[in-house]
């Protein structure tokens, strides 16, 4: 068993997340794809197909594990139980990322299978560094935190967001999981400027990218409050924002995130094979992104 | 504010927004509030719905959703995996007024929730023939000899044609066809990467119901012909292990066949 501080990383490409109905479509096309990623919560079960199919695919593709349970952001402690289950799935698939949010989903014992937004203060910094040492020092190696989507802010915070995760990673040494959607909702639903958000993050810790699509409501006043919601392409203003990140990271694991309605795989690929194609267009040295201008 | 009262405020929408929320230009931060109230509430009925498929085209999606909504203010999930969630859903229907019309209803949703369990149960090879044969020829008390059920295995008695009904939903015979009022036993089983339903003949199901409960060849045949003069052992035995619903056979005191 690796202990795997040390670990490669997911493939600098395009991955996908993996659904239930592409299991077998995966396995007969094998599909020319960087990598995929799963949600660990929906692997905790005994046995079954599930098991059964994403073994046969982890033996083709990388993989990355993404979790959506942990409730890093909680005020109580973390379930152990819930890293026991975890450490279970990295040694049976020994994935190349592990990843969670920035984000509470428990509470007592009920669990509202939603990310929920934490204050940014101090008290809120020292927990969730807590806890986010803790995964690091059961599961022994590093995770990536994800930047997360939020439609609330609270009075009691007393930095901003960039520089709560920023604080959050210097501190544990943990990874960013930089969701440019979230990105995009964010800085929306709070009238603040992506690049700037983008700039003020430590890019350089970035292990993975995420890319998906968002429904768009109002608020009270009427002001754009943008839902990430998992259900569409890659709206045209994230995919400039994610050439503006590539231009300053360079070639990146990106993944195209899709959990409602989800489309076929062949349409699924084609939209990681965007991504794709922005990552060699802007790899080419005079060919960078706009945002930031070629130096 | 605390997360126990964004926590209360999630599940209850008649609740205040909590104190200390807002938003940048000073709008009512109840409205926001309001996307993950829905994120919540509908992202589950989402999963329940995932779960009983049947359950919704026999009511409809207005009514399933709606009910739905109400089933999971009352039952959120105590898990993080969502695999399993719903297993209170049918004591919840059978309590829900405004779907008394539909008596089988709750017994559909039985047999849907054991179909997930099934699907994620552990996995187990099935016990053959030859396994059997040298568990009989061992010279012990057959009577005493045990078998083991699938760990996903499992049996639904209903007053109700709950296997009928639940085929015919997938394109397996003419619903119109089906009396819901004649009572059928069902096995659910995944011997495989296929969750089966399969309706069992009389005293079948009690037999398997006392096997799982570790009773013997002898007196799981006794409890099943006590409930049925016509039970059929060797015939239950054979439907059994054609479909995998076996995987072990044992004398009490030794680890396997």
């Amino acid at each position: 068993m690796p202990k795997a501080r040390t670990d490669a990383g997911l493939p600098a490409k395009a991955g996908v997340g993996l659904k239930p109905q592409h299991f077998r479509d995966v396995l007969e096309t094998r599909p020319d794809i960087g990598f995929f990623e799963v949600h660990a919560e929906n692997y905790m079960v005994d046995g079954g197909p599930f098991h059964h199919f994403l073994g046969r695919i982890r033996d083709l593709y990388p993989l990355s594990l993404h979790g959506v349970g942990l409730s890093i952001g909680a005020e109580g402690s973390l379930d152990e139980a819930h890293l026991d289950r975890l450490d279970a799935l990295i040694k049976r698939y020994q994935p190349a990322s592990l990843s969670e949010h920035l984000a509470w989903s428990s509470h007592g014992e009920v669990f509202f299978n939603d990310l929920l937004p934490v204050p940014y203060d101090r008290a809120t910094l020292d927990c969730v560094c807590d806890h986010v040492d803790r995964v690091q020092e059961r599961l022994q190696r590093q995770m990536l935190l994800e930047n997360p989507s939020t439609y609330l802010e609270f009075e009691a915070s007393t930095m901003d967001e960039a520089a709560f995760l920023s604080e959050v990673i210097r501190r544990t040494g943990c990874g960013l999981l930089l969701d440019v959607n979230n990105v995009h909702v964010s800085c929306t639903n709070h009238s603040r400027d992506s690049l700037d958000y983008i700039s003020s993050l430590p890019l350089e810790t970035v292990g993975e990218i995420h890319l998906a699509g968002f429904a768009t409501d109002r608020d009270a006043a009427g002001a754009p409050l943008l839902i990430d919601s998992h259900g569409s392409p890659v709206d045209e203003a994230v995919w400039s924002l994610y050439a503006a990140v590539l231009a300053r990271t360079g070639p990146m694991p990106t993944l195209l995130e899709r959990d409602n309605h989800v489309p076929s795989l062949a349409t699924l690929l084609n939209e990681a094979q965007r991504a794709e194609d922005l990552m060699l267009v802007l790899a080419e040295p005079k060919r960078c992104g706009d945002y930031w201008g070629c130096s | 504010m605390t997360q126990a009262a964004f926590a209360a405020a999630l599940l209850t929408p008649d609740l205040p927004c909590p104190a200390g929320l807002q938003a940048w230009n000073g709008s009512d931060p109840t409205a926001r509030l309001a996307v993950y109230r829905n994120n919540v509430v509908s992202s589950l009925i989402d999963a329940v719905a995932d779960t009983f498929p049947v359950t919704q085209e026999l009511v409809g999606e207005e009514f399933f959703r709606a009910m739905a909504a109400v089933f999971v203010r009352q039952h959120p999930p105590r898990s993080r995996v969502l695999a399993h969630y719903g297993r209170e859903f049918a004591d919840f229907v059978d309590g829900f007024e405004p779907a008394r019309a539909v008596p089988y209803l709750a017994d559909v949703v039985r047999l849907e929730h054991a179909r997930v369990l099934a699907y994620h149960a552990a996995d187990a090879d099935p016990l053959t023939a030859e396994m059997l044969d040298a568990a009989m020829s061992s010279g012990e008390d057959l009577g005493a000899l045990q078998l083991v059920c699938h760990p996903s295995a499992s049996v639904l008695v209903s007053a109700y044609a709950i296997v009928s009904l639940w085929a015919a939903h997938q394109g397996d015979g003419d619903l119109s066809a089906v009396d819901p009022a004649l009572p059928e036993s069902a096995l659910v089983v995944r011997p495989g990467l296929d969750v089966l339903v399969l309706r069992l003949p009389p005293g079948a199901a009690r037999f398997v119901i006392a096997l799982q409960a570790g009773a013997g060849l002898a007196d799981a045949s006794a409890l099943a012909a006590g409930e049925a003069a016509d039970f059929d052992l060797p015939k239950v035995l054979a439907l059994l292990m054609g479909h995998g619903a076996l995987i072990t056979a044992q004398f009490p005191g030794s680890l396997s066949q």
